[in-house]
């Protein structure tokens, strides 16, 4: 392994996340400011409570997972897009690495950012609902394996996308209908019984589940199932990289 | 000594089919400069990114210091350097810091004072704080060299290096790979200004169509391929050639008729100078001066794409 070359591409990434550092936190607290005006005290003060928890407090975990998953794709997307897009890929192809090292430095920076962001969005809550942390170590635990996963999801994305069109394709059309349909701002169990069921084929519920599950210890799957859920979606990213990895997909002629 | 790169049956054929690289055999030996010279779309950039492990072979191996480039993929490549034909750089780095990361991708621990060194001998030193973006096309050029020996390499690869730079850079950059030969880099450079090849290069290979045609020492190659011209001027003019002059089909008039052109090849057992002379003495021809001239590199490079195009030498 050369670890020298992981830290050049964490640095570098990080660098280029520091440039854009204002409108990188700016824009996630303004929406998630605004969630907490229109959904918490506009909707919220109808809605008195969710599984035993104030509405207010119950979207926080949802709202994190929203800019969480968004983050981490477009992230971890556009750092690998980038160099492919303006050519600069050679460098990393004809330096003394393999594919794992440009995978952890990539998905490292991505995911970091967006555990920075998670984390100043749950700061951003306090300001406006009364948050409780039942489980800190397995709330950090969700945050971490989310922010990798999806991470891993946006390299893979950016590998494959061949123009900027299919970069923002995959987190405007799939990933944020999934998360507001996963659960984000309500109990999967306030919904009919058959939505319910279609619902737990979104593999964003179990994730929002489990994180919610380490905030107020309320779940809408078992929180067992929700770890191994996102271990699956974890599994089945680093087979589609080892893979890319043995053919050289759309990296090398 | 050991070729210190060693190509062998290698061959590329595209994901569209075309059949880039044909069972190319070549060594590149320790220490020299060598120019590959080729007409565009001769293979060139195919040839050095197989080498540099940006672009998959269809079949064949190359070993570098003894090290196969796919099986021993790090110990091949943190021998090389590699300035690519395309002016791709980042945008919003500053020079100090892309010349860094460059460094830090050959997993080299950091070197200021080397890097200094770098971008002082490439005029780069007073940039060194500016986003590359702002930068000239020739300075992004002196960014890419940079970058290319930010990691102490000992093969240096060039791929057209000078393609629409400006005079200064030239000379610049011919100093630096001057320079890097005599602390023994090997510099592999293709190149289309071929008073270049001329001027740096140790041996030169000609690739056309994805075939090596030639390889040969420059000297060599100039000695035995040249043709030389011999200019007669005359003292009275004349409105056609004389019937009867030896060698006449290698002769020419010039418009003005007061200069007779005669070429000849250098590696004939005769050039036929001494029985020209006799024969124009007898027809009364005279002159008053006379000079020789060798074709240059340039001259013989086409000559020789243009017999492979009409399949007359393989
Ligand atoms: N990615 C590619 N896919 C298909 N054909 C290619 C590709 N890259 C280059 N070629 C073709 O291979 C030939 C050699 O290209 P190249 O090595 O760039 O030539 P040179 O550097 O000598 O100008 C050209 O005919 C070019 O069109
Ligand atoms: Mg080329």
């Amino acid at each position: 392994m050369n670890w020298g070359a992981v830290k050049a591409i964490y640095r570098f990434e990080m660098a280029r996340t520091g440039r854009t550092l204002m409108q990188s936190i700016l824009a996630p607290v303004i929406s998630t400011s605004l969630y907490f005006v229109v959904f918490g005290a506009a909707i919220g003060s109808r809605i008195p409570e969710m599984e035993g928890v104030d509405y207010g407090s119950f979207i926080v975990p949802g709202l994190i997972m929203l800019t969480l998953l968004m983050q981490s794709v477009m992230n971890a997307s556009f750092g690998i897009y980038f160099p492919k897009f303006t050519g600069t890929i050679y460098e990393l192809l004809s330096a003394p690495i393999s594919f794992v090292e440009i995978v952890i430095g990539y998905v490292g920076a991505a995911a970091t950012k967006s555990i920075i962001l998670g984390l100043i969005i749950l700061a951003t809550s306090y300001l406006f609902v009364p948050v409780r942390i039942a489980h800190p170590v397995w709330m950090i635990a969700f945050l971490v394996l989310t922010a990798v996963t999806f991470s891993l999801l946006g390299f893979i994305i950016g590998i494959w996308a061949d123009g900027f069109e299919k970069l923002q394709v995959v987190p405007l059309l799939i990933i944020t209908p999934l998360t507001f349909l996963g659960g984000a701002f309500y109990s999967v169990n306030v919904l009919p019984p058959f939505w319910q069921v279609v619902t737990f084929f979104n593999p964003i519920v179990y994730l929002i589940s489990g994180f919610r599950w380490s905030f107020y210890e309320v779940a809408d799957v078992n929180v067992a199932i929700s770890l191994g859920m996102t271990l699956a979606f974890l599994a089945a990213c680093l087979a589609i990289i080892w893979w890319i990895f043995r053919t050289g997909y759309r990296l090398k002629n | 000594m050991q070729d210190i790169i060693t190509i062998s049956g290698l061959s590329k054929t595209y994901a569209t089919g075309f059949n880039a690289l044909k069972n190319i055999n070549l060594g590149i030996r320790r220490g020299e400069i060598f120019a590959l010279l080729g007409p565009n779309g001769a293979g060139k950039t195919t040839l050095i990114g197989v080498v540099c492990g940006i672009i998959n072979p269809s079949s064949g191996t190359v070993t570098v210091d003894g090290h196969d480039n796919v099986t021993d993929f790090r110990a091949a490549r943190e021998l090389i350097g590699l300035v690519p034909q395309e002016l791709t750089t980042d945008a919003f780095e500053s020079v100090w810091a892309t010349v860094s990361f460059s460094r830090g991708l050959f997993g080299k621990s950091k070197n200021p004072a080397y890097i200094e060194k770098i971008l002082k001998s490439l005029s780069l030193w007073d940039k060194r704080n500016d986003k590359i973006m702002t930068l000239s096309g020739g300075m992004k050029r002196r960014v890419l060299i940079a970058k290319a020996l930010s990691h102490e390499p000992k093969i240096l690869f060039l791929d057209e290096p000078t393609a629409g730079v400006d005079v200064e850079l030239r000379k610049d950059m011919w100093q630096v790979v001057r320079d890097l030969r005599a602390a023994g880099v090997t510099i592999i450079l293709t190149t289309h200004y071929i008073e270049e090849a001329e001027d740096m290069a140790d041996r030169i290979g000609v690739i056309s169509n994805g075939e090596i045609i030639l390889v040969e020492e420059k000297k060599a190659l100039m000695q035995k391929l040249g043709k030389k011209q011999l200019t007669l001027q005359l003292q009275e003019k004349l409105t056609a050639l004389p019937a009867g002059i030896f060698g006449s089909a290698q002769l020419s008039l010039s418009e003005a008729g007061d200069e007779l052109t005669y070429t000849y090849d250098t590696q004939a057992e005769r050039t036929g100078i001494t029985r020209l002379l006799a024969s124009l003495t007898e027809a009364g021809i005279r002159f008053k001066d006379l000079s020789t001239k060798q074709s240059s590199l340039e001259e013989i490079f086409v000559g020789l794409v243009h017999q492979d195009k009409n399949g007359a030498v393989k």
